[in-house]
């Protein structure tokens, strides 16, 4: 019998779209907004509609880096009942549906208290692909990196418009699956981007190295995208499409909404 | 094993805790601040500076005070009260917002912010500020901002700008979250003036030292009024800066024993409380990691106090460390004791005291009446009650 390596889906997912010339479009929604059934049907539906990436977000009482709109969505979820463990189990039940990569993002005291190991494990069974933990820089992160590694989960860095090129050298260095690149200084779905001041940025961590480059924050419509994917790997829209998810209505409906939306953002990355 | 007073290690870890939890963004500015204050600590025309507001405009060093009244009330050990309340702005938290104001000036920085609960550091930033004519940005929940008009307005009048934070529970956790959404968005130009013994490193460390002039004075006016140190010495503790000031130069003198105090609002039983040691378990918030309270999703839960400087739901990362190495003993006081504690000082010594500090006044009913007439307790009085006179009002009010 021969050993196969599979190709992680992170990987896979940004060599095919690199065959085809196109960028990838990542797209965040909060877990358990409104409820886990909602998530359990936007997720594959999302990924039917041309999401390349799904950034599944774990809701944290105390938001800190995020805007009103992905803090009220946090809310939502929390008063929802959602847990990392109940969320893990949607995970479990997506993937019966879609082989989407999807990355868990949120902040770190949720997976502390789960335990690192007994996360990543259970995270890795589940069909979780990467991590991205919002208040964990390199310093801090060595402990959950060790267990991710051991689980086979994409540890994804983050990197600010303030890291220093010495610093950016280094995080890009360790990153795994992609590196996520903070557009500008502030929270989530704060201000509009301009795109023309970060395609410097992007193209020198580009560089650095050969992990593709997405970019976040601040990217909310189809026209951002577009000018976006013009040079980086993947364009991550987040608080615009929770924005819509706050809109309620019948999961039907809900799914219809997110669904053209998705299809527009799309054709900006193709 | 390492020597109490040699925390933090280079990554800010008090032991297990401490450390610099926060995102990317605001990493460079945590180097930035630590290379700058590593600088000043060493700059004697830098500590000069502090020395000198200090002494000539915040009226160091505040009195030892011995409350013959209270001691013979609880009949008992001898009672001194380090007198923080005397500071200018009426609390220990000038102490802190003169050394960091006078970094951030070092520093370049136009803007400060802070984020406040009593308002106590609130007003204490928003003078310094003042004094060095920086713009000032207040972040204050809005149940705080209820509780505590007239600090605001306090706070107005100096000419700082307070933000009104109505999310989550509208006490100091979300101001704190609201200062550091400020902060990640203003970074470049902004100096965040933290309040207390918490956060990302080096704030932990910053603020005990600024604070532990409080601590070396005592030592001092110790020796000189009875000849030796204390055998106990009380604080109060909500996040632990006026505990960790005192404590920290004693932490090396076995003899003297150390009590922080907690705010058990309604009951350790009732899930009313800010008790995050007796109670909490470990987790990470704010920047560091450290006893929270929070559920077992590691969501984090509702504090209450009656005061609102202790109304926050985790600890100072070196005072988590002295609890596991039982350095310090921590216990609580519930809000109707610390009423007592309020009511107490007012009649007996003509002081009335924060209802912080009243946490500290009343735990020693729990230990002073047991202790021999020669031994010594040093309590410190971390603030004046002015600002709570309406909260307290309206409870006598209600119990009427």
């Amino acid at each position: 019998m021969t050993l196969v390596v599979q190709m992680k889906r992170i990987e896979k997912t940004f060599s095919t779209l690199r065959e085809k010339s196109e960028k990838a479009l990542v797209l965040f929604l909060t877990a358990g907004d409104p409820d886990m059934e909602a998530t359990e049907a936007l997720v594959p539906a999302l990924a039917e509609a041309g999401a390349d990436i799904i950034e599944l977000g774990f809701p944290f009482s105390d938001p800190m880096a995020d805007g009103p709109t992905i803090q009220a969505s946090s809310e939502r979820a929390l008063k929802g009942g959602a847990t990392l463990k109940g969320i893990l189990k949607s995970v479990r039940n997506i993937r019966f549906k879609t082989e989407v990569p999807i990355v868990l993002m949120g902040y770190y005291n949720p997976v502390f208290c789960y335990g690192l190991e007994a996360f990543s494990r259970d995270a890795a069974a589940a069909g979780v692909d990467g991590l991205l933990i919002v208040d964990l820089p390199p310093e801090e992160a060595a402990p959950l990196r060790e267990h991710l590694r051991a689980h086979g989960l994409a540890y994804i860095t983050l990197i600010a418009p303030t890291t220093p090129p010495e610093r950016a050298e280094k995080l890009v260095r360790e990153s795994e699956g992609f590196v996520y690149y903070v557009s500008m200084t502030g929270v989530t779905g704060s201000r509009e981007i301009d795109a023309a001041d970060i395609e410097g940025e992007v193209a020198r961590l580009k560089s650095m190295s050969d992990v593709p480059v997405a970019v976040g924050f601040g990217i909310s419509t189809p026209a951002d995208v577009k000018a976006v994917a013009g040079f980086a790997d993947g364009v991550v829209v987040g608080s615009a499409l929770v924005k819509i998810i706050a809109g309620g209505g019948h999961l039907d409906e809900l799914a219809a909404k997110v669904v053209s939306f998705a299809r527009e953002l799309k054709q900006g990355t193709c | 094993m390492a020597k109490e007073t040699s925390y933090p290690d280079k990554q800010g870890h008090f032991g297990e805790f401490g450390g610099r939890y926060v995102a990317e963004t605001l990493m460079p500015a945590l180097l930035e601040l630590e290379q700058a204050y590593a600088l000043a600590k060493e700059d004697p025309a830098f500590q000069q500076e502090v020395d000198y507001y200090l002494r000539d405009y915040v009226g160091r060093p505040t009195p030892l005070y011995y409350a013959q009244r209270l001691t013979e009330h609880f009949g008992g050990a001898k009672i001194y009260l380090k007198r923080e309340d005397l500071n200018h702005t009426g609390a220990h938290k000038v102490n802190n917002t003169v050394g960091q104001v006078l970094l951030a000036r070092k520093m370049g920085k136009r803007r400060v912010i802070a984020e406040t609960g009593a308002g106590q550091h609130g007003v204490a930033t928003a003078t310094i500020a003042a004094l060095f004519n920086l713009d000032c940005e207040i972040f204050m929940g809005a149940e705080d901002i209820r509780r505590q008009a007239l600090n605001v307005f306090r706070m107005k009048l100096l000419g700082a700008k307070v933000h009104e934070v109505t999310g989550g529970t509208a006490t100091l956790k979300d101001a704190m979250n609201e200062a550091l959404r400020f902060w990640v968005t203003n970074v470049r130009d902004t100096f965040y003036v933290i309040g207390t013994v918490a956060g990302p490193h080096p704030y932990p460390m910053l603020v005990r030292d600024f604070q532990s002039v409080i601590g070396r004075e005592t030592r001092q006016q110790m020796l000189d009024h009875e000849g030796r140190l204390p055998d106990l010495a009380v604080a109060c503790i909500g996040g632990g800066s006026n505990a960790m000031g005192l404590f920290y130069p004693f932490l090396e003198d076995e003899s003297v024993e150390m009590i922080g105090v907690e705010a058990g609002g309604y009951g350790l039983d009732t899930g009313q409380h800010a008790a995050s040691i007796c109670l909490g378990k470990v987790g990470v918030l704010h920047g560091n990691k450290t006893y929270l309270l929070q559920d077992e999703g590691g969501q984090i839960l509702n504090a209450h106090s009656i005061s609102a400087g202790l109304d926050y739901p985790g600890v100072g990362p070196e005072h988590a460390l002295l609890n596991d190495l039982k350095r310090v003993k921590y216990d609580a006081i519930l809000d109707s004791e610390a009423l007592e504690g309020f009511k107490l000082l007012s009649e007996l010594e003509g002081i009335i005291p924060a209802l912080e500090s009243s946490h500290a006044i009343a735990y020693l009913k729990k230990i002073a009446p047991q202790m021999p007439k020669e031994a010594i307790i040093v309590v410190c009085l971390s603030g004046r009650g002015d600002k709570d006179i309406p909260t307290v009002r309206e409870y006598f009010k209600e119990g009427d």
